[in-house]
């Protein structure tokens, strides 16, 4: 199961203001105790949202509104993410409290998120046969 | 957080944690069976004191101490009086958490992890038993997970590992990292378990299903662990590589019906870019490293090339039959030759692959190896000989142990069938 921890922006982050260097190494002390564990997939900050560009689309079937940034609401705004592969959703949860509080002011937050994976990859018969079943409905609506 | 949701959080932190119990326990007391047994108990006391005191905020550090005040106790019970218990319990102060802490911060829990798992792939130990003695001890899977990941009984694999344990015991196996040439033989052979672990999930030699993925994400996830342990290893690189992107496939290698989809025919949109990207780059660590590819590293280029494919059509067979070159004079073995015929085929035609598998004929290892009668089936249709292809598709239909293979084969089979009576042939 793949398990997104999403680190949302702060004020600091989306000033451009770095971390501090205690923070830094205590973030990559964390990635390398994922990386020996085997579960660290990517791990990537953000530039601030000064830098970036947001595609709405207010009017169904429109064309899309398109803004510059900087974006309001800091917490809704995402200043990194790290991708990780666990066994289940518990260990998840258990890498994400081990992750150092990413701001270390107040504003700190990670959000946990499972990544959507087709159930391929499962060794539950039941579920396999769900899978087949529904691809199948699938088929058979796209010849109808 | 109720009982049951504590017992999982628990469960979940003894999965993630025990390999390492395990390493630091065997390093004190040096035997793999004390220590796994000693860290279960450490696990026992968790279970009966985090539901009432909350999960601590270092549980590995906690866990650790617990056991190895366990290990003290039991070496004092047995007056085991030599000189490793003199030694223990002079320090017996130093095995606080933060000490604990200290160890896995200074690289010392990696040193265990390796020696760990070089005991556990021993050449004292047959194949399945250090297969299965590495499951257990290193990914932490339950005997019953095993055995079900190898539809064997669970009675059966038990007693493996139990007879595992007490080889290493009784042989007297040394809790180390091995030196000098020792180092590269020993050094194969943990590649080797990873490998056989994740080619075990990932074309099941019997029943009807085609992966089992748990084996291949264990040997996957167990393979990272050491590449970062073993850094300067390049095959540990190649091995990584070679199964990042053998696992980029896995979705793409089903069809709906649980059907097997060959690599060439398979829907590249459904590749995994992510682990393609990651192999590649262990490919280039491995590379970086500046000695020549080896076996793992040749296979990893290999399934490489496939990789950066956009489709079928625009892979570079040159380049893949170069590479089974070279890996057949570092590995020579039939099965390698076999596939470099298939590379030599879709290179320059398939007249030349033919006569590279014909001098294999009566090669003794290939006499029950499905995929020879399956590769010469193949270039013969090709060829347009499809009566004698329908005869090679059926002998290896008849020698599959695999069902979902069994029906390809059969299906090929009768697809000549049909062309032999089109074309006369």
């Amino acid at each position: 199961m793949r398990f997104m921890m999403v680190v949302k922006a702060t004020t600091d982050s989306e000033a451009g203001v770095m971390p501090s260097l205690e923070l830094l190494s205590a973030m990559q002390k964390y990635n390398e105790e994922l990386a020996k564990a085997g579960v660290l997939l990517a791990a990537d900050g953000l530039h601030p949202s000064s830098g970036g560009i947001r595609f709405s689309y207010p009017e169904p079937g429109g064309k899309p509104k398109v803004t510059d940034g900087p974006f309001t609401e800091a917490k809704e705004i995402i200043a990194g993410y790290t991708l990780i592969e666990v066994k289940s959703r518990e260990e998840a949860i258990e890498w994400a409290l081990r992750m150092p509080d990413p701001h270390g002011f107040g504003q700190g937050e990670i959000e946990l998120r499972q990544v959507f994976e087709a159930e391929d990859l499962t060794d539950d018969p039941e579920a396999l046969a769900n899978e087949a079943a529904l691809r199948k409905r699938v088929e058979e609506q796209k010849r109808t | 957080m109720s009982l049951a949701d504590s017992r999982r959080t628990i469960d979940t932190i003894w999965r993630m944690e025990s390999a390492k119990l395990i390493a630091g326990l065997t390093r004190m007391v040096r035997d793999v069976g004390l220590a796994e047994d000693l860290a279960h108990d450490a696990l026992v006391v968790a279970l009966e004191r985090w539901p009432e005191t909350g999960i601590p905020d270092k549980p590995g550090a906690w866990l650790m101490t617990t056991a190895k005040r366990r290990a003290i106790d039991y070496l004092r019970r047995n007056k085991l009086r030599d000189r490793k218990y003199e030694e223990l319990s002079r320090n017996i102060d130093l095995y606080t958490e933060e000490d604990n802490e200290r160890a896995a911060a200074e690289g010392e829990v990696g040193d265990d992890l390796l020696r760990l798992i070089f005991m556990t792939c021993h050449p004292k130990l047959s194949q399945e038993a250090r297969v299965a003695l590495t499951l257990r001890l290193l990914c932490g899977l339950t005997t019953e997970e095993i055995a079900r990941s190898f539809l064997a009984a669970e009675a059966t694999v038990a007693q493996r590992i139990v007879r595992a344990k007490k080889t290493l015991s009784a042989e007297k196996v040394p809790f180390e990292v091995p030196e000098g040439e020792d180092l590269r033989e020993r050094m194969s052979s943990v590649l080797e378990v990873i490998y056989l672990m994740f080619n075990e999930g990932y074309s099941a030699t019997a029943g009807d299903r085609w992966t089992r993925p748990l084996l291949c994400q264990e040997a996957l996830r167990l393979g990272r662990v050491l590449a970062e342990i073993v850094p300067d290893e390049p095959e540990a690189h190649g091995l990584v590589a070679l199964l990042e992107i053998q696992s980029s496939r896995l979705k793409a290698r089903i069809g709906p019906e649980g059907e097997p989809i060959l690599l060439m025919d398979q829907n590249r949109a459904q590749w995994d870019r992510l682990l393609i990207r990651r192999g590649l780059a262990a490919l280039e660590r491995c590379r970086k490293l500046g000695r020549p590819l080896g076996p793992y590293a040749l296979q990893a280029a290999i399934a490489a090339c496939h990789a950066q494919a956009p489709a079928a059509a625009d892979t570079d067979w040159v380049r893949i039959a170069a590479l089974y070159e070279a890996l057949s004079r570092i590995t020579p073995s039939p099965i390698v030759e076999l596939n470099k015929a298939v590379a030599i085929s879709m290179a320059f035609g398939p007249e030349f692959a033919l006569q590279i598998v014909d001098e294999l004929i009566s090669v003794p290892a290939l006499q029950d190896y499905h995929l020879f009668p399956s590769v010469r089936g193949d270039l013969l249709a090709k060829l347009g000989r499809h009566k004698e292809a329908q005869a090679e598709f059926e002998r290896a239909a008849s020698m599959t142990r695999n069902a979902r293979e069994r029906e390809l084969m059969q299906n090929r089979a009768a697809e000549c069938e049909a062309q032999a009576a089109i074309g006369g042939d």
